[in-house]
């Protein structure tokens, strides 16, 4: 079980984590969601004693990151947002190097990696500098479970990997999380949101939700419309100066539109277009998807 | 100790395979042992000379004669016009301008004194009082053989001293600055290459990775500090082995003395250079450190000046200047040939700045913000 208690850091004026608490039981795959700069990688540091809290207690399987580093050092699998391998080794002096670092071998460890890095294994003189994004992933990816962790930690692994690569990935994440490894990950892509066990919503420093992907979006109760519009400038406008416009945003290539009356249907939306002489296609009510859910939570706090 | 095997494994992978840096460390010896030692000389040859001869007497050609044989000077024109002598000094085509006056040799004869005038460019003020002191040597022979020749001193009752230059008797300069380029040398390797290394793997961001494994902090500096350890006695070999071919360099003293002191001077400056590369975050500024203490360090250490000309700040300064150990040491050893005893001043301070430099750096490298 890992558990933060009211953390919080500063960075001089910038408030990067604010009052954080929440639980991760172990085996879970859970997920940080929050865009740039919402605090995700501070707080991940702090878990893994690279960065001290002012405020605030970290259980991390029962140690404490301040005070007993060294054991947490063991026990966690780190891959850093950042591609942070030496370019200059190979795909094998890389993990080679990891493995004896962490008091291991390949081989001891090698079935914990062996589907990833067989993907990788027929480059494995190449140097890591000249590897593909996605194989770039998979090296760290090895790298940071070849000393077998309890907790696998990945600060934004999928950011600027394509599509396909991205599906490769959670797959990989949902294998070991069969082999019983925590995984927490941070994303700021939504769609991923609902690959997790459970994730918490974050943004500047705070946490707005903590739950089930399914249940975060059954919670959202209002009635969410889209509109596909000619000109979604204009209408944006149009719309945001209506007053009961609770919230409208681009969504895509349409429009995101949230009443503050509950019983709102789409032809009132339509009329409200109509006189404005704006030109639409269709407006119909949809589900929200955890984009939705992401906007609301931070636009009543905002 | 898998560990630091593993790290050292690590950094001489990567040395090996940096095709700038390698070929840097081995051809950098090599250019400047054989450019620089004979760019930085002193020897005061070719003093290019001008003469305006307005008496063209016996004594003034004796004089002139005396200027061409002379190894120093480089008589230039012969003018016999001072104006135009004086003009080839302000065009910096002349060092020296000597104006023999009309009438030298009557005056001499007459009055039993003539006058003459030497003027020099003392802009490099060492280059003008050198050549003043070579001419005024010359004229006082010239003295004595003008009077042998009138007879007219019969008891040259005069001290007469000999000097004896020890440990370099030909006085060959090239033998003071071998070993101060070669201290340099060692001391770049040293101080640049394990800072620039270490703060690139901040800069590049393996740091962050290296930082969550168990690795201990002393173990990362010494995996650090030994392979340029390694590399910079190398360099020494590979310098003193050019040094040796080229230019004949007497190596006096015992290699075991010189290796030994070279090995904790090297952990000395390793050991700065790592605490620079700590405390800075980008291999710019570490760039910018480094090269301020390397100033600074060659420039206090006496490798072209001599330090008991320097003012007395500055020669307490050398006493935190592990150059300036290293220059006394290199310099004592190879052409004096001096052993332990008479080099345990320097081991003993260097020793001591190799420790509070490595201590400093293992303090002050940081794994948590």
């Amino acid at each position: 079980m890992i558990e933060f208690k009211n953390i919080h850091k500063s960075f001089e004026d910038v408030h990067a984590v604010d009052d954080v608490s929440l639980r991760i039981e172990e085996g879970e795959l859970f997920g940080f969601i929050g865009p740039d700069g919402a605090g995700k990688t501070t707080l991940f540091r702090m878990l893994n004693s690279l960065l001290i809290p002012d405020e605030g207690q970290i259980n991390l399987f029962g140690l404490d990151p301040v005070k007993e580093y060294k054991k947490v050092r063991q026990i966690i699998g780190y891959m850093p947002g950042k591609f942070s391998l030496y370019y200059d080794l190979s795909i094998e002096e890389n993990l080679q190097f990891f493995a004896t670092v962490f008091g291991t071998t390949i081989e001891e460890n090698y079935h914990l990696i062996e589907d990833i890095y067989k993907q990788i294994e027929p480059f494995k003189k190449r140097p890591a500098g000249k590897l593909s994004g996605g194989m770039k992933q998979k090296l760290a990816l090895s790298c940071a479970l070849i000393h077998k962790p309890r907790l696998l930690l990945l600060d934004e692994p999928t950011t600027g990997v394509d599509a396909v690569s991205r599906r490769e990935f959670w797959e990989m994440l949902q294998k070991l999380k069969e082999k019983g490894i925590t995984i927490v990950v941070s994303t700021p892509y939504m769609d991923e949101a609902g690959l997790c066990d459970r994730v918490a919503l974050m943004q500047n420093g705070k946490i707005h939700a903590v739950a089930p992907p399914s249940e975060i979006v059954s919670q959202f109760s209002d009635p969410l419309y889209t509109i596909k519009v000619k000109n979604n400038y204009k209408s944006l406008q149009a719309l945001r100066q209506w007053e009961f416009c609770e919230n409208v945003y681009p969504f895509g290539e349409t429009l995101h539109y949230l009443d503050k009356r509950n019983n709102v249907s789409a032809d009132v939306i339509e009329a409200y277009l109509s006189s404005q002489q704006l030109t639409f296609d269709k407006v119909e009510m949809i589900q929200p998807d955890i984009e939705d859910c992401f906007i609301a939570l931070t636009h009543n706090v905002g | 100790m898998r560990i630091l095997l593993a790290l050292l494994q690590k950094e001489f992978l990567q040395i090996f395979r940096n095709r700038t840096m390698l070929p840097l460390i081995f051809v950098m010896p090599l250019v400047q042992l054989i450019i620089l030692v004979n760019a930085a000389t002193m020897d005061m040859k070719n003093i290019s000379i001008t003469v305006a001869d307005m008496d063209l007497s016996s004594t003034s050609r004796l004089l002139i004669n005396k200027l061409e044989a002379s190894p120093f000077f480089k008589l230039e024109e012969l003018s016999i016009n001072k104006e135009d002598a004086i003009d080839r000094l302000q065009d910096n085509k002349t060092d020296v301008v000597i104006f023999i006056p009309n009438k030298l040799e009557a005056d001499v004869n007459r009055e039993g004194i003539g006058k003459m005038q030497i003027i020099t460019d003392a802009i490099d003020a060492s280059k003008a009082q050198l050549s003043f002191g070579y001419l005024s040597n010359m004229i006082r022979e010239l003295n004595l053989s003008i009077a042998i020749n009138q007879q007219s001193l019969p008891n040259l009752n005069q001290i007469k001293s000999e000097a004896l230059y020890w440990f370099n008797p030909e006085l060959n300069y090239k033998y003071y600055m071998l070993p101060a380029i070669m201290a340099i040398l060692v001391t770049i390797i040293g101080m640049f290459l394990s800072a620039l290394n270490l703060v690139r793997e901040k800069e590049v961001g393996t740091a962050e990775q290296i930082n969550v494994t168990p690795i201990r902090k002393s173990h990362f500096i010494i995996g650090k500090l030994v392979p340029f350890l390694i590399i910079g006695l190398l360099e020494l070999t590979l310098a003193l082995l050019v040094a040796k071919i080229l230019y004949d360099l007497p190596v006096n003293g015992s290699l075991l003395v010189l290796y030994t002191f070279a090995f904790i001077y090297l952990v000395a400056v390793l050991g700065i250079g790592l605490l620079i590369s700590t405390k800075s975050q980008t291999q710019q500024q570490v760039m910018m450190l480094s090269f301020f203490f390397l100033l600074v360090f060659v420039l206090l250490s006496g490798a072209f000046t001599s330090v008991d000309n320097m003012p007395y700040i500055a020669q307490k300064l050398n006493r935190l200047n592990p150059l300036y150990y290293f220059m006394n040491v290199i310099r004592m050893v190879l052409i004096k040939g001096a052993g332990f005893s008479d080099v345990f001043l320097e081991i003993r301070s260097t020793l001591v700045i190799a420790i509070i430099s490595v201590s400093l750096a293992v303090f002050s490298y940081r794994k948590t913000t």
